[in-house]
């Protein structure tokens, strides 16, 4: 069994947004799942980690709860984005992508490049 | 903003209370081991394995739920919230505890708080008028003379090129007739710019001004204080424009000064303000246009903006050099200094100042005692429960954790005995800002908590909590849970006595020397006040009424002043019972003292600086001695004969007869001259007294016959040994015969000491409680000590006295560090107490703790503490039964 990474810190809340994102309403169950699965089962979601987060993030607006019933009719919390999230998202997808890009670059950077 | 929306829902899940939040985690945890345990079964796992792989891969439930539980509330709240209830409960369950703690706090945070709600007030408030930061009065020469004549003042008013505008007032009483009730209000006579000067606006009508002065009595106004307005004209809107009249002249009521503006001296409001060039009709007398005779009380304004107080000093000296020059007979050490004009400058304020520095001192050293006090119990308590204190450990809890719960409670602890300290405090400040020390004078302690008043005690309940809470920390930090749990209480105790003197030890003595300066400082205040009861004063006050009038109250002048003043001893005379009447210009003692400088019988040169000393001065009747108890040492007194016409003759007293003639022998029917140039013979000389405060040094005084030195103020002294209060209604009636119009005060002699005495029962009265405080803390301290003591060593006594150890021993074994620490305290606090007493000679007459009464006092206060702090405990030390206790075991 190969080791799983541990999800880097202050990334979990933008994996969160972003698997509410494309999959819609989900409990906190099925985001770790999904997180997990999207990730290739590199990662590993930590419980205790992913609730706080679920919870900062609902007390921050990014995201509401309701109850309601899962697959096998079992009494869950759902989760799911809201326009507030949504823009949250945008902005920090924005702010990930200019640093990958940043990252990028100084990977790709080469001594003749810069001469 | 997400920040702030995160911040709202916080707490609203703090309210929300922790029950619902932790239902919500609950029910996801479930919720997730639910769906992974289908997971797992799915994947081909026993139902039972499946579910344990489930719990097993979600981890630590607990650790979880309290990050949820960090991240959904407040945890720094909740822990205290939730402390403060641990601690409540603690403390509920020993009430005696907590009762006790609380009242000591509250008293000893009473007291600090009185007494700078006190300070507050006198000192560091200043004036309530515009900019008081650049207020000042100016003082002259080296004793710090405020007095300054007329002339003086206008020179010094006009040629200064440092103050905005140079006002000043005197202090005077009159007889004010409204057509009604005549009263006898106090007020300040004022120069014409003194409103202007003081920056404040009237409440009604208008305030005069220089444009209102055209010369000696050509200004009759009066501006009334709000409250005299108030309590005697009964808020009447009417009273502008209305005329009264003042010792029987017409004067137009102006205006109504603001209800916050109470003069210009912080505890002597005035009732009313009149332009001082009515000086002639309100006094009676005229000395506007004498230099020589210094009358105003006080000189006072703002400096300029910019303007430092030692420029302002250079530019009054150059002023006082000028003055030195032109009028070189009245005029002399025309130096001058700036001082705060709320005291009243250095006449009060440094007296004032050390004693509430010193009170403030002593009260805070109670408070120490009371954090002492506080501490040795708190670490006794923390000792009885090292137990829960180790269980607490092992079970995981840090030491921290531990901590804090300590100083929450006793931060509660000094919380509410803060509280009510402070309450009892605001009370007592508000009774004494109501209080009228001294009826007949317009006296107020205007003392009124503030805001200050309120920040203060809450630190110093704050402070003391910490610090008495500080106490038991090493304790704690030092328990080893393992060795407490294993070892059992006795253990413990056998490790803290092992060690020759502990923490608690060194903070019982450090208590008990305090409680022994505040008792030697109370004992030597008391004796002060004793001595200065019934030491002599240059006169007898027992068995003697005064009866004080004013006749230029009652519009007498010229020649009917003595005749009138004869008739009233004549009057008074004739009441049956009477021994002797006699009248002086004012009653020493009773504030206010004239003075002169006086020349021997050689001089030429009458100026100042050439005087053989400065005297006080009084007009008396021949009787005045025979009345008032005064001893004459030598020679005689003068009679009636001493009349207009006749040579001039004095009577003085031992010092002035020492300091002029060498020696008391030498003074009889010597010559010496009055600042006026009269030429006066030495006919007696009477033994020397206090005449205008207690602690004064020798003063030498003067005293005049009457009919050579008219006054139109008199105050009869009638000696008898009848019911006081019989004769003072028969004395009344006899003066309302002699002229109805005439207003007086009649009281006995040791009413009239009232105001001479005051600093000095102030000072008694508060030393006296917080040494009563302090003896309280040493008593609950040392008790506090030896029953624990006793109690925790109740085991080795019994054994001691199974193995036949005598009573005496017993006790030693039980008390004696108790009572070696309280030698040591008292003499330590005994030592301190009589360096302390120096500060008191400042208010207290003849304070000096080198009296053996006071020495004999401490010692015996100091046992007597001990005996009744030990008694209980002894008691229980000597009723050991060492059966029962060796049964227990």
């Amino acid at each position: 069994m190969t080791k799983k990474a541990e999800v880097p810190q202050g990334t979990l809340a933008l994996m969160v947004l972003k698997t509410l994102d494309v999959l819609g309403t989900l409990h906190g169950y099925g985001i770790a799942r999904r997180i997990e699965q999207i990730s290739g089962d590199l990662l590993a979601v930590n419980q205790g980690t992913l609730y706080p987060v679920l919870l900062r993030l609902e007390q921050e607006g990014a995201i509401a709860s309701d109850w309601g019933a899962s697959e096998n009719n079992r009494r869950a919390r759902f989760y799911r984005l809201t326009r507030e999230g949504r823009k949250q998202l945008q902005a920090e997808t924005q702010d990930w992508e200019q640093t990958a890009a940043i990252i990028g670059r100084f990977f790709a950077a080469r001594a003749e490049d810069l001469s | 903003m997400r920040w702030l929306r995160r911040f709202f829902a916080r707490v609203g899940h703090l309210a929300a209370g922790r029950g619902a939040r932790d239902e919500r985690i609950e029910q996801e945890i479930e919720d997730y081991i639910a769906l992974e345990t289908e997971e797992n079964v799915r994947a081909g796992l026993t139902p039972v394995e499946a579910r344990r792989q489930a719990i097993l891969k979600f981890g630590a439930v607990e650790k979880i739920k309290d990050e949820y539980r960090a991240e959904s509330g407040m945890p720094g709240i909740e822990n205290l919230v939730q402390d403060v209830r641990f601690s409540l409960r603690v403390l509920r369950k020993s009430p005696g505890f907590t009762v006790a703690a609380v009242l000591t706090l509250a008293l000893a945070i009473g007291a600090n708080a009185v007494v700078f709600g006190v300070l507050n007030a006198l000192i560091l408030k200043p004036l309530n008028v515009p900019h008081p930061e650049s207020l000042y009065t100016i003082e002259r020469g080296g004793d710090k003379d405020q007095a300054t004549s007329y002339p003086d003042y206008l020179d010094l008013r006009d040629h200064n090129r440092s103050f905005e505008a140079l006002t000043a007032y005197i202090l005077v009483s009159v007889g004010l007739d409204t057509g009604k009730n005549p009263s006898q209000p106090w007020g300040y006579e004022v120069a014409g710019n003194y409103f202007q000067a003081m920056d404040v606006q009237p409440f009604l009508g208008r305030f005069f001004s220089v444009a209102d002065e055209h010369g000696p009595n050509s200004a009759p106004y009066l501006v009334l204080s709000w409250s005299y307005w108030h309590t005697h004209f009964q808020d009447d809107r009417g009273v502008v424009g209305r005329i009264v009249q003042v010792n029987k002249h017409p004067f137009t009521i102006l205006g109504v000064a603001p209800p916050d503006f109470n003069g210009t001296l912080l505890f002597f409001y005035p009732d009313f303000w009149a332009p001082m060039i009515q000086q002639e009709q309100i006094e009676g007398i005229n000395i506007l246009n004498n230099r020589g005779r210094r009358g105003i009380f006080m000189v006072l304004g703002h400096l300029k903006a910019g303007v430092t107080g030692a420029e302002a000093i250079a530019d009054l000296n150059s002023v006082g050099s000028y003055l030195e020059r032109n009028y070189p007979k009245d005029d002399a050490w025309m130096t001058y200094s700036l001082a705060r004009p709320s005291l009243a400058g250095d006449l009060l304020g440094p007296g004032v100042q050390g004693f509430m520095t010193g009170m403030m001192l002593l009260a805070g050293l109670i408070l120490l005692s009371a954090c002492a006090n506080l501490g040795s119990l708190f670490s006794a308590r923390a000792a009885d429960r090292s137990r829960e204190v180790a269980l607490r450990l092992a079970l995981g809890s840090t030491r921290r954790r531990i901590l804090r719960a300590l100083f929450t409670e006793a931060v509660l602890i000094s919380l509410c005995g803060g509280v009510v300290g402070l309450l009892g405090s605001v009370a007592l400040l508000q009774r004494l800002s109501v209080w009228r020390p001294i009826p007949q004078y317009p006296m107020h302690v205007p003392v009124y908590p503030d805001a200050k008043v309120y920040l203060v005690a809450l630190l110093l309940a704050l402070a003391s909590g910490f610090l008495f809470g500080a106490v038991p920390v090493r304790q704690v930090l030092h328990t080893n849970p393992y060795e407490v749990v294993k070892a059992g209480s006795a253990g413990i105790i056998a490790g803290h006595t092992g060690r020759r003197i502990t923490f608690r030890d060194v903070l019982l003595a450090v208590q008990i020397a305090l409680c022994a300066v505040l008792v030697t400082s109370s004992l030597v205040a008391l004796r002060g006040l004793e001595r200065s009861i019934h030491s002599s004063f240059g006169f007898d006050a027992h068995n003697a009424i005064l009866a004080d009038t004013d006749l230029s109250m009652a519009g007498y002048s010229g020649d009917q002043r003595p005749a009138m003043q004869k008739r009233m001893i004549e009057a008074l005379q004739a009441i049956p019972g009477v021994k002797s009447v006699g009248f002086i210009n004012r009653i020493p003692l009773s504030g206010g003292m004239s003075t002169e400088d006086v020349f021997t019988g050689q001089a030429a040169d009458l100026i100042p600086s050439k005087a053989a000393a400065r005297v006080a001065v009084y007009s008396i009747s021949p009787e005045y001695f025979h009345a008032a108890g005064t001893a004459l040492i030598t020679g005689s007194n003068f009679s009636w004969q001493s009349e207009k016409g006749a040579p001039p003759v004095a009577v003085v007293n031992a010092e002035f007869a020492r300091r002029i003639f060498g020696s008391v022998g030498n003074a009889i029917g010597g010559y010496y001259k009055r600042g006026n140039g009269t030429r006066v013979q030495v006919v007696g000389v009477v033994e020397d007294g206090k005449y205008y405060q207690l602690t004064e040094a020798p003063r030498p005084a003067e005293f005049l016959p009457f009919l050579q030195n008219p006054t139109p103020l008199a105050a009869l002294v009638v000696r008898s040994d009848r019911d006081p209060q019989a004769l003072a209604t028969e004395m009344r009636s006899r003066l309302s015969q002699l002229d109805s119009g005439l207003p007086y005060t009649v009281q006995t002699w040791r009413d009239g000491m009232d105001l001479a005495l005051f600093p000095s029962r102030v000072a008694t009265v508060a030393l006296g409680i917080l040494g009563l405080m302090g003896a309280m803390l040493t008593i609950t301290g040392i008790f506090g000590m030896a029953a624990y003591s006793v109690s925790k060593r109740l085991r080795e006594l019994g054994i001691r006295m199974a193995l036949g150890a005598q009573r005496s021993e017993l006790l030693r074994a039980a008390l004696g560090r108790a009572v070696k620490l309280l030698a040591l305290g008292s003499v330590a606090g005994l030592a301190l107490g009589i360096l302390a007493s120096r500060v008191l000679a400042f208010i207290v007459y003849q304070a000096t703790p080198r009296d053996p009464l006071v020495l004999a006092g401490v010692v015996f206060a100091m046992a007597l503490l001990g005996m009744l702090a030990t008694w209980i405990p002894a008691q229980r030390a000597l009723s050991v039964d060492p059966l029962r206790l060796l049964r227990e075991e």
